[in-house]
């Protein structure tokens, strides 16, 4: 040890004193910790649904019967659930959110725009029970006695919009959801939208377009990529959330073509029946879901993160 | 030329419609609840438990403490974690290690919150074989680490070089200047990262439902099942007796008036802290 040392004194100074190593030492055993915890999760969910793993096998994904009592279950209804209320929720949240943005980056004065991007990121920190809470009192009236039977008398010969309406169900769902996203929408495509440089609206504007055509064939191809993470990152947020999709969807582990018509989502079946499931089948198939679950968001999550890198990227190299 | 100009007139007044009615719903959220709320919080709700459906009265005393008792645990488990991970990140990380950590830490964030709360049912409930606030607090700190791990690291980033430059030119060594001079300098964003985050974790339900569960009456330990103001509301505002939707209304303003209020202080500490010199 000694004569190692002496062979490089800069080395012995630092060894003696050993601050910063240990800094470094410290400091990295709480970033292997995020790493270690990570994993750790995965595999718990891996381990805890084996008995459903080892006794479905994939057709777990692409079953549709949910029967406590004969212990048999399938994933496809929650599956299918969980797709359809995020689907409408970016359906209503996208045109609303990316539009706001324009707004917000393009047209508002700063102050303005500054004082309405802080009170959308308060909307973000709203907790989500908080949302389910208004929702059962306000949305489930407001969509029985008012939205759904004007969609119905409307588009009611499609199968989308027949059946009956009980308020609860995919469409209110779909409706909290969007409700509940638009925020992160605003706030990243706003950032998107504000790291276009300005040469970019002022060549279309000195090209004689008026300032909707500059925002729309100037600006909003520019930060693309930027607004298709913020609609990923929704996705995944949509995709993930529990509580005030448990509050609306209606608890029905079927398909149904109606969007009226009440549903699960994943989040909600393990939220509502965790605690009661008895039996280990029963047990390992909600933890299961849980993985498909984990699965889907992070997937999604994945792309949400490079879109958004790749744009922030590419927006600083040319400002 | 004047269908352009009709065009553009529209466009923009819709895209202007968007921000209003995005921007309105908040306040129809607070109004609403406030409205429902108000009529409801009284000294009762602080200082009683709960009653048995049908009886009129009663508070909700024990969620709040157990709410307290749950995020003080969570925050101390996750701020150290988060904070030293995000130390390591913005001073110490090599470039690929870095990467991964960081990824992971943002995948950790993006798990669904019903996830994290099968963990640790998997790792504390398990074991121990019966819900506690231990549990549910595990599950929260687990969401604290990653948000506070981003925005320390964040804030430490943004701290000038010359600083970093003129501490080591002074002969100070490496973890002297990070602890001196560098987190001294980035100390108020830290804070406001970690106080944006115990508001995110404070209104959490999901990781709660199936670890710390709920408790109708005062817990008596922490590794008690333990009552918490948003899983009170969401066993309230789904029962079917007016007098719970009632409790759940004030339990509701009472929590998100915490989490606004938390947020609004935080974040005007950050526009308070971003006159410093780049």
């Amino acid at each position: 040890m000694a004569t190692s040392s002496a062979a490089h004194p800069a080395k012995l100074a630092k060894r003696r004193f050993g601050g910063d190593e240990v800094a470094y030492c410290f400091t990295l055993l709480f970033a292997v910790s995020i790493l270690v915890i990570t994993v750790f999760l995965v595999w718990e969910l891996w381990v805890h649904s084996s008995p459903a793993r080892g006794k479905f096998g994939l057709g777990f994904l692409t079953s549709s019967l949910w029967n406590p009592v004969t212990d048999q279950f399938g994933a496809l209804p929650f599956i299918y659930g969980t797709v359809i209320t995020s689907a409408l929720a970016l359906l209503i949240a996208v045109p609303l959110g990316v539009g706001a943005a324009i707004y917000l980056s393009e047209l508002a004065p700063p102050r303005l725009s500054n004082t309405l991007t802080f009170l959308v990121e308060l909307l973000a920190a709203v907790p989500s029970v908080i949302f389910g809470l208004l929702a059962i009192f306000t949305l489930i009236p407001l969509m029985r006695e008012y939205f759904e039977p004007a969609l119905q008398s409307v588009f009611g010969s499609l199968p989308l919009f027949s059946g009956h309406i009980y308020g609860v169900g995919y469409l209110t769902a779909g409706v909290i959801l969007a409700i509940m996203t638009f925020p992160f929408i605003i706030s990243v495509s706003r950032e998107a939208l504000m790291a276009v440089p300005r040469e970019q609206r002022e060549a279309a504007l000195a090209l004689g377009a008026t300032k909707w055509e500059s925002t729309y064939d100037a600006v909003l191809p520019f930060a693309r990529l930027g607004i298709l993470g913020s609609v990923f990152l929704a996705l995944a947020r949509a995709l993930g959330e529990t509580m005030a999709v448990t509050m609306v969807i209606g608890n029905d582990p079927k398909i149904h073509a109606s969007l009226f018509a009440p549903g699960y989502t994943i989040a909600a079946v393990i939220a509502n029946e965790f605690t009661e499931a008895s039996g280990d089948t029963y047990l390992s198939s909600l933890v299961e879901l849980g993985l498909v679950l984990f699965a889907l968001t992070m997937i999604i999550n994945g792309l949400a993160q490079l879109l958004i890198v790749l744009t922030t990227k590419k927006g600083s190299a040319k400002a | 030329m004047t269908m352009r100009k009709a065009v553009n007139n529209l466009m923009l007044a819709l895209c202007g419609l968007c921000a209003f009615l995005t921007v309105s719903s908040l306040f129809l959220i607070l109004g609403y609840l406030i409205y429902n709320g108000g009529k409801s919080v009284n000294l009762d709700f602080f200082t009683k438990l709960p009653l048995a459906p049908g009886e009129a009265g009663g508070g909700m005393a024990n969620a709040i403490l157990g709410s307290a008792e749950v995020v003080l645990l969570a925050s101390i488990v996750g701020l150290p974690v988060g904070f030293f991970a995000g130390v390591y990140l913005a001073e110490f990380g090599s470039k690929t290690f870095s990467f991964v950590v960081r990824y992971t830490a943002d995948l950790l964030n993006g798990i669904p919150s019903i996830v994290i709360g099968i963990f640790a049912w998997t790792v504390i409930v398990v074991p121990m074989h019966h819900f506690s606030a231990l549990a549910g607090g595990l599950a929260l700190s687990l969401m604290l680490i990653p948000i506070t791990t981003r925005s320390t690291e964040q804030f430490l980033l943004e701290v000038p070089r010359s600083m970093r430059e003129g501490a080591l030119a002074l002969g100070a060594n490496k973890w002297r200047t990070i602890a001196t001079v560098i987190v001294p300098a980035a100390r108020k964003g830290i804070m406001t990262g970690m106080i944006l985050g115990i508001a995110r974790i404070s209104g959490e339900t999901a990781p709660l439902l199936f670890t710390s569960l709920n408790n109708q009456f005062w817990s008596t330990g922490l590794s008690e099942p333990t009552a918490t103001l948003p899983v009170m509301i969401f066993t309230h505002a789904v029962a079917p007796y007016d007098d719970w939707h009632r409790q759940a209304w004030a339990a509701g303003l009472v929590l998100l008036a915490l989490v606004l209020l938390a947020n609004i202080a935080a974040r005007m500490v950050i526009s308070r802290g971003v006159s410093l010199p780049k």
